[in-house]
């Protein structure tokens, strides 16, 4: 998908605008942010599974090479298959070739951010398949043409009474108006998608390098479906999606579902390892793994690293005030919130992405809520050291920085340098205590009252009342 | 260490520039704690205006500045959580490619403290001597709360002002949207995050609303000021030492 | 292998660059670790006593809206499933895995319920199979496929029966996927973890059940594991 990141004040103004996104962000409040408050407070040892997390992750990163290729050799001896996808368009190109190897008109589809990363519907659609989102946010906003706006929540940016146009729209019949009934109707339809698939494509939570097993995380049961009716079954994961054991796998589960809606456990977890069995009455003849790398590999090597702990359970969005005024979309790309303004540079390149990692006031609720601890702030600001480096800061900013740098180097004119700003804002104020409006501060005034200094400064009045 | 330790007052540039009673009322609750305050001439900022900006090389000579400055105290206190956290948590951040210097500033961090940990944690300090009348609500400082653990600090002193009653603000823990330049470079955004602040302190109930950093306080006070709010805006440091002459931010003497 | 696995694995070796000491460390780390998978962190929350156990697995699985009943035996399956199914205003009509273990549950003493054995078909409304064990910490149900066991009658029908001996109800994931490790070594194709019926809150964030997965979700506990035959 092409990237907007660039306009990212701007769409964000717009969806502080927004009613009805405003209404919908609000929810996740009372949601997903309380429910994870509680679910954490409720087992005593969440705190320690968040350390294990980490050490899990870091683990496993620093023996990347090792596990994926432990991986592969399970999956083989299990009958799959895996394939191996430097960037975007390799990934695509091996999934249209098993596709159309499977002889697919149909395709189904679970929840997957990878197939959202290398936009991979789009692709398969342009090659005259038919591509089915099934997870029911998926479904949606496939309908509805847009990215995702949330990891877990895809159409989260939505209130109820647009999804009942947008069904009416698709689906023709009468308006729907009760959530339990739209639900029905997605899936009436769906269901009939999912027994006409050739092939079902799903995501990963988790790849086992002990098994060669595929994890998928749903509440829908949506992935089940997915793989388990078409004859052909492709997992696409990137490749940090491994880890070494299953026990590892029910440490991070723990705190997956937790972290991402306060659930003690999403109601579906499916471990799946190879195609169907001898004598087995269900499930696909072929499975196939996509790994799919597009620069992790290069970022294990980096002090981006840590992000690729990230489990994608959305915690960090949940709890982010720049998330929940601006919404998903703002961001421009794929990943949103606090770990798609680390991230999506990554991709998209820092030049493409720059307001991302300067969206945050470095409030730190996302590091402070990340189930396996990444540092997203401190990220966020290795991304501003880049543009700093490379000079993509705008020129008044980067001069502006220049000269307080300068002055801040020399006490004495820091010094002297505060007295004159003291003096002439109190001046502006006229005895008011605040001013309404100030030279180069129309970023704040338009929309609050800058106080007023009292007199002259500490340093300077210190200086005179005391020795 | 003697008995009186020596105190060096980390002034931070907006106490410096708009808030000088912040800094007395510091030193007093400080001289009250049984320290020797010193006010080194040569500090300047923390470095954060460069740090967030992703000025690394402006940050490191300010920090070189910093550890000079302040050499030869026992502790260094900051009426601020964001310039005492930048200290504390993001100066050995900073240097650790650089052996020599990752020494120093993890020494310097090791003294230093915002200003109700230190009266609290270091000092031992239960009560101040203080009276004010009123009902009182609290704002936690991101920095202050997660870098530095300072919650229940500010609110075990604020319990001993005489008359003080204090109510709970909700989403007190929730960023008010000033973020240093965060604040002018996405103005849609940070007005927001500091409308919400003003609704909950509003909806408080409180006639003053107190917090341990500056920047915030203005951000609060100039959005309540330009909302027509009564409400009132102080840094808790000029409740606690009593030092109530100056009007509150942003309001006229 | 392919140009892409090859290059793919050169850049990360290129990112973690070991010495010839270090990758032979890193080697017997790897191997060691997948050799003998152990759990990292056990709940307390779960390890209880067998009763604990059914009672923590009882009080969770409701939790999340899923209906549980205690059996004293296998044979008083059959007419608890007809009885669900009459509360529910359901047709007495069922299709039940073709474990041998649900043979012994007798169902031709409900002369009423119409039970065809086998997987699930797109139309059938009620499906009826045995989990390998149950997790109390969560309420959790763990299925395994098996060709007497297929995975979808627990996710095509609208209606999930799902039997489970109260012996088998472990306290944490980890103790479950032990036994299934020292009874299988590989794992079986298919491993679901069921906690409650299928939901969505995808529609204005309100959590509406029965997304694609059942919409009722019966686990009936069974007090009295049936004699093992060799």
């Amino acid at each position: 998908m092409e990237a907007t990141s660039l306009r990212f004040r701007e769409r964000a103004a717009g969806a502080l605008e927004n009613a009805q996104l405003q209404t919908a962000l609000a929810g996740i409040k009372v949601g997903w942010q309380a429910g994870r408050a509680r679910a954490a407070a409720r087992l005593p040892e969440f705190e320690q599974l968040r350390d294990l997390g980490k050490a899990i992750k870091d683990h496993t990163l620093a023996h990347l090479d090792l596990y994926l290729e432990a991986f592969e050799a399970r999956v083989v001896e299990q009958g799959g298959k895996v394939h191996w996808a430097r960037d975007a368009a390799e990934a695509r190109g091996i999934v249209l070739e098993l596709c159309r190897a499977a002889g697919a008109r149909s395709v189904t589809k679970s929840k997957s951010m990878i197939a959202e990363e290398i936009g991979l519907n789009a692709w398969l659609e342009a090659n005259g398949l038919r591509v089915v989102e099934t997870d029911l946010g998926e479904y949606i906003i496939q309908l509805r043409r847009e990215p995702p706006s949330h990891l877990v929540g895809p159409a989260v940016h939505l209130t109820k009474d647009q999804i009942s146009d947008l069904f009416v729209e698709h689906h023709g019949g009468p308006r729907i108006e009760e959530p339990a009934a739209l639900v029905g109707e997605a899936r009436r339809i769906l269901r009939q998608r999912y027994l006409e698939a050739d092939v079902g494509i799903t995501g990963a939570n988790f790849l086992i390098a002990e098994t060669g097993s595929a994890v998928t995380v749903t509440n829908e049961g949506n992935a089940e479906l997915t793989q388990g009716l078409p004859r052909t079954h492709i997992v696409i994961a990137s490749l940090e999606k491994v880890i070494p054991t299953v026990e590892d796998a029910f440490t991070l589960l723990r705190l997956l579902g937790r972290s991402a809606t306060g659930q003690e456990f999403s109601a579906y977890t499916t471990f799946v390892t190879g195609p169907k069995r001898p004598g087995d009455l269900d499930g696909p003849e072929a499975f196939h793994v996509v790994l799919l790398d597009n620069g992790r590999s290069a970022m294990v090597g980096t002090a981006f690293r840590e992000m690729l702990r990230c489990i994608r359970c959305g915690a960090c969005m949940n709890h982010c005030p720049v998330y929940l005024a601006a919404g998903g979309h703002a961001y421009g790309w794929v990943y949103v919130g606090p770990m798609g303004s680390v991230l999506t540079p990554q991709f998209i390149g820092i030049e493409q992405g720059y307001p991302l990692p300067n969206a945050s006031t470095f409030c730190g609720r996302c590091e402070e809520v990340c189930p396996v601890r990444i540092p997203l702030p401190r990220l966020m600001r290795l991304w501003r050291e880049e543009q700093f480096r490379k000079a993509l800061v705008p020129p008044t900013a980067r001069w502006g920085l220049r000269l307080w740098g300068a002055l801040a180097r020399r006490p004495f004119l820091y010094r002297l340098t505060a007295r004159w700003a003291a003096r002439a804002l109190r001046l502006l104020a006229r005895g008011r205590g605040r001013l309404a409006a100030a030279p180069l501060a129309g970023g704040w005034t338009g929309t609050r009252d800058l106080p007023a200094p009292q007199g002259g400064t500490f340093m300077d009045q210190w200086r005179r009342r005391r020795r | 260490m003697t008995d009186r330790p020596r105190v060096a007052l980390f002034v931070t540039c907006l106490v410096d520039l708009f808030r000088p009673s912040v800094g007395f009322a510091a030193v007093r609750l400080l001289e009250a704690a049984g320290c020797d305050v010193s006010v080194p001439r040569a500090q300047t900022c923390c470095g954060q205006p460069a740090f967030n900006s992703g000025d690394r090389p402006t940050t490191e000579a300010l920090a070189r500045g910093l550890v000079a400055a302040f050499a030869g105290f026992d502790y260094i206190v900051a009426p601020s959580g964001s310039c005492a956290g930048m200290l504390r948590r993001h100066l050995p951040e900073l240097f650790e490619d650089d052996p020599v210097m990752h020494e120093r500033v993890v020494e310097l961090a090791a003294r230093c403290w915002e200003l109700t940990s230190f009266l609290t944690d270091v000092r031992g300090m239960t009560a101040v001597d203080a009276e004010l009348a009123g009902r009182v609500t609290y704002h936690d400082s991101c920095s202050g709360l997660r870098e530095l653990k300072v919650r229940e600090q500010p609110r075990r002193l604020l319990g001993s002002v005489r008359g003080l009653e204090l109510v709970e603000l909700a989403e007190s823990e929730v960023c008010c949207g000033f973020g240093g330049t965060f604040c002018v470079k996405y103005p849609e955004i940070s007005t927001r995050m500091v409308s919400n602040k003003a609704a909950n302190a509003t909806a408080s109930g409180a006639d003053l609303l107190l917090a341990g950093d500056l920047g915030c306080l203005m951000n609060i006070a100039g959005r309540l000021k330009r909302l027509g709010s009564p409400l009132q805006v102080r840094h808790v440091a000029e409740v606690l030492a009593g030092e109530l002459q100056a009007p509150p931010i942003a309001e006229a003497g | 292998m392919s140009e892409a696995r090859a290059a793919i694995l050169a850049r990360l070796r290129r990112s973690l660059p070991r010495s010839a000491d270090e990758q032979a460390a890193a080697e017997a780390t790897v191997h060691e670790r997948l050799a003998a998978p152990a759990p990292n962190l056990l709940p307390a929350r779960g390890q209880l006593d067998r009763d604990g156990r059914v009672r923590l697995f009882t009080d969770m699985a409701r939790a999340v809206a899923a209906e549980v009943e205690l059996l004293d035996e296998l044979e008083a399956v059959p007419a608890a499933v007809a009885t669900y199914l009459r509360r529910h205003n359901l047709p007495q009509r069922i299709v039940v895995a073709p474990d041998p273990l649900l043979d012994l549950a007798r169902w031709e003493g409900q002369p009423l319920l119409r039970v065809r054995r086998g997987d699930a078909e797109p139309d059938d409304a009620v499906g009826v199979t045995l989990a390998s064990t149950g997790i109390a910490e969560t309420g959790t149900l763990l299925l395994t496929s098996a060709p007497e066991r297929p995975t979808l009658l627990a996710f095509l029908p609208e209606t999930s029966i799902v039997v489970v001996f109260a012996d088998e109800i472990d306290g944490a994931y980890e103790q479950s996927w032990a036994r299934l490790r020292a009874a299988l070594g590989t794992p079986p194709r298919s491993v679901n973890l069921i906690t409650g019926p299928s939901r969505t809150g995808d529609i204005a964030q309100q959590i509406e059940l029965g997304a694609h997965g059942p919409r009722r979700l019966l686990v009936l506990v069974v007090d009295r594991s049936p004699p093992l035959d060799d």
